[in-house]
């Protein structure tokens, strides 16, 4: 099963390849991972999306908290959360699909940021099921290129804040 | 006042109350041996390898329970440090290791002698820094010293380019240590503990399993109080060896892939283990799936990662072994498991540990005869493989620091660059190498450091010119197909300690070897003690890698 799990990290060189490292070394899965800072400029978000079982989970937090540069960190996956994730594809274009595309990427609530003669660049942004779905739509006109940022995820309960780690 | 980095650092090592530096010069780290050079405060041992420096600092860490520090110039210093840092890492053991780095600007230019040493050391280490500037420098001597020795300790590494050693900055000493991502559990949770003393005055058949946090957190009182008030038999590992007294009845030894057969046996009937401060680690539980099948589990470690990473736990405990087993004690009384313990004594009774006493010398004889001539008082080091079994199994432990060995990674060239560190640390000991020839020759260079820094460690090579091990698993599974553990050459250790300036004595009878030892013991020196021992002789009892530990070959001697 997939797990998000939300780190907060010191943001400073070489944390990074430290919780990489960890999950290299043993043997753990990243299946996504995206960091960016918090409110506060000495702390880093970090969300990690792995896969394994519950005892691999359990090694995985604990093996994090271990890493001194690890704050906190918690396994979202059963909390009330939401994630989103944010994605650019470049799809071909014709005259006779332009309409079409466009018709997909408004259901989709995304947008067209950038248009060229034969291809359309699209953003799209939500869950990961939603993207998936967006992406096997436009497949159908020759994907160019596709840019994923990974999930990110925030819990919706009040004490996953920064204010509590410290 | 403003001071120079390698000062500063040396006035900060110091401060933590380091007064022996183990260690070897080079181009990055000339500021900092400068300061050395008349520091007064701090003994400097050179090795003749940077790898023994870290050995040497981390068999000093082991006996004194104190924080072993190692420098090594950048580059090949620092990499040669490498082998010495994982062991320590595997076994818990506080070292700090600073290496020179190239200046601040060449970081990333392949500048001559220059290593990614924090990437390098990543997975090795507890913590480590790439210091970018003087005034951070005493602090992140401080957290180091904090990091290494606090909670499970570990090895730390300081990554320092020579130019923050010659800059001048203003120093704090004042601020403390606060850090956040770092907050060690000391003392274990109260209603846990109440559960594992109602387990234990349940259980019919427990066994106490201790490893090597009991000798780090300083609890084998407490353990040996908790042993002797509930009657419950205690095995130790590898690591937890002097942890508990061998010679006391309740005691079974070390457990394991060549722990006795008793000790198997009973953690195999047993249905509660106390675990505390081990791992369960494979060569502790053999085949997992078969380990202890009746056992419920009750864990005390301060490393809640150590708890349900192998073996599932019931009563997991996170904390200092100490203050756990405190605690315990107040709520446990005497078990009545007069059954059980007779049961145990029956195993020790038909499964003794033993060797057969015909031909050639033997090399258990030779390690018990080392407990008889040093009263079991000596401090043991080992080198990896047969010898190191051997002197598990046959020398007594009584008291904790007493046995230092590379248990987690079993690093060849360990032992003799550990006895140096442990005999600095405990100069009043009498201190044995107990090596093999293919070990002892990893870092016979260290023979120049004894010599010429006065350090009288005795090396008993149990010398069979075979990597006895590993023959010994080609012999039993490979069909005696010796493949490249023959060391040929008939190496002559009485020459080779001479010419270093040290004793040798070779023995190969039985009666010589009291003699010997008691020659080495009474010399003010180093002693190279060759015993030329039965060269196909096997390490019994055994339990065949994937086997569970009940399935034991040989020893029946």
């Amino acid at each position: 099963m997939k797990h998000i799990i939300s780190a907060l990290v010191e943001n400073k060189a070489g944390v990074l390849a430290r919780v990489s490292g960890m999950f290299s070394a043993r043997g753990f899965n990243i299946n996504s991972l995206a960091v960016g800072e918090t409110d506060d400029p000495t702390i880093s978000r970090m969300t990690i999306v792995s896969e394994g079982n519950e005892r691999t989970l359990e090694q995985i937090i604990k093996q994090l908290h271990r890493l001194i540069d690890v704050i906190k960190v918690q396994d979202i996956t059963n909390q009330d959360y939401i994630s989103r994730e944010l994605a650019l594809i470049k799809v071909n274009v014709t005259k006779q699909s332009r309409s079409e595309i466009i018709q997909i990427v408004d259901t989709f609530e995304g947008r067209i940021i950038d248009v060229g003669p034969q291809a359309l660049t699209v953003e799209v942004a939500g869950e990961q099921n939603k993207i998936d779905a967006v992406m096997k739509l436009l497949s159908s006109f020759g994907l160019r290129e596709i840019v994923r940022t990974g999930r990110i995820a925030i819990s919706r309960k009040k004490e996953v804040t920064i204010k509590n780690k410290k | 006042m403003k001071k120079n980095g390698a000062k500063i650092l040396i006035e900060t090592l110091v401060k933590q109350g380091v007064d022996t530096i183990f260690g070897y010069p080079g181009g990055s780290v000339l500021p900092l041996f400068d300061e050395i050079y008349d520091n007064s405060r701090i003994k400097f041992i050179l090795t003749r390898h940077e790898q023994a420096a870290a050995h040497a600092a981390d068999g000093y860490a082991r006996a004194t329970g104190k924080t072993g520090v190692c420098i090594s110039t950048s580059g090949p210093g620092a990499t040669n440090l490498v082998t010495g840092i994982a062991t320590a890492n595997m076994d818990s053991v506080p070292i700090v290791a600073i290496t020179g780095q190239v200046k601040t600007f060449l970081i990333g230019n392949d500048a001559f002698q220059e290593a990614d040493v924090t990437g390098i050391t990543r997975p090795i280490t507890k913590h480590n820094y790439l210091v970018k500037n003087t005034t951070e420098l005493s602090q992140v001597v401080k957290e180091a010293f904090h990091i290494a020795s606090t909670g499970r300790p570990g090895p730390v590494v300081i990554d320092l380019p020579v130019d923050i050693t010659v800059e001048q900055a203003e120093v704090k000493y004042t601020k403390e240590v606060n850090i956040r991502g770092y907050k060690p559990v000391y003392s274990g949770h109260i209603g846990q503990i109440k559960k594992a003393a109602r387990a234990i005055s349940r259980a019919e058949r427990p066994i106490i399993y201790a490893g090597g946090g009991i000798i780090i957190s300083g609890a084998s009182k407490k353990l040996y109080e908790l042993a002797v008030k509930t009657n419950i038999p205690v095995t130790t590992t590898l690591m937890g060896l002097g942890g508990f007294p061998e010679t006391h009845k309740l005691s079974l030894g070390m457990l394991g892939m060549h722990g006795t057969a008793y000790a198997n046996h009973a953690v195999m009937e047993s249905d509660l283990i106390i675990a505390v401060g081990a791992r369960f680690d494979d060569r502790v539980t053999g085949k997992l799936s078969e380990f202890a099948p009746q056992a419920k589990n009750i864990h005390i470690d301060i490393d809640p990662s150590a708890i349900s990473k192998n073996v599932k736990v019931d009563i997991p405990i996170v904390g200092d072994a100490g203050n756990i087993l405190d605690e315990l004690n107040k709520l446990v009384k005497k078990c009545s498991i007069n059954d059980w313990l007779k049961k145990v004594e029956a195993w020790k009774k038909r499964h003794p540990l033993s060797y057969g006493d015909k031909g050639k010398l033997k090399p258990q004889y030779v390690v018990e005869e080392i407990y008889n001539v040093t009263k079991g008082e000596a401090i043991i080091a080992t080198e990896v493989g047969q010898n190191q079994m051997w002197a598990a199994q046959f020398y007594q432990y009584t008291k904790p620091r007493t046995f230092i060995s590379s248990g987690g990674l079993g690093t060849m060239g360990f032992g003799f660059p550990a006895a140096i560190g442990a005999q600095i640390g405990k100069p009043d000991k009498v201190v044995f190498d107990i090596a093999g020839d293919g070990s002892f020759q990893m870092n016979i260079q260290e023979l120049a450091t004894a010599v010429n820094s006065k350090i009288p460690v005795k090396i008993a090579i149990l010398n069979n010119s075979y990597l006895g091990m590993v023959r010994q698993w080609q012999e039993l599974f490979y069909h005696k197909r010796y493949s490249h553990t023959y060391l040929e050459g008939n190496i002559n250790f009485v020459k080779i300690a001479e010419a270093y300036g040290a004793k040798g004595i070779r023995v190969d009878k039985k009666d010589q070897v009291r003699p010997a030892l008691e020659k080495a013991v009474k010399t003010n020196g180093p002693v190279v003690l060759d015993f030329i021992i039965e060269p196909e002789e096997n390490v019994f009892p055994m339990v065949p890698a994937g086997k569970a530990i009940n399935r034991m070959i040989g020893g029946m001697a």
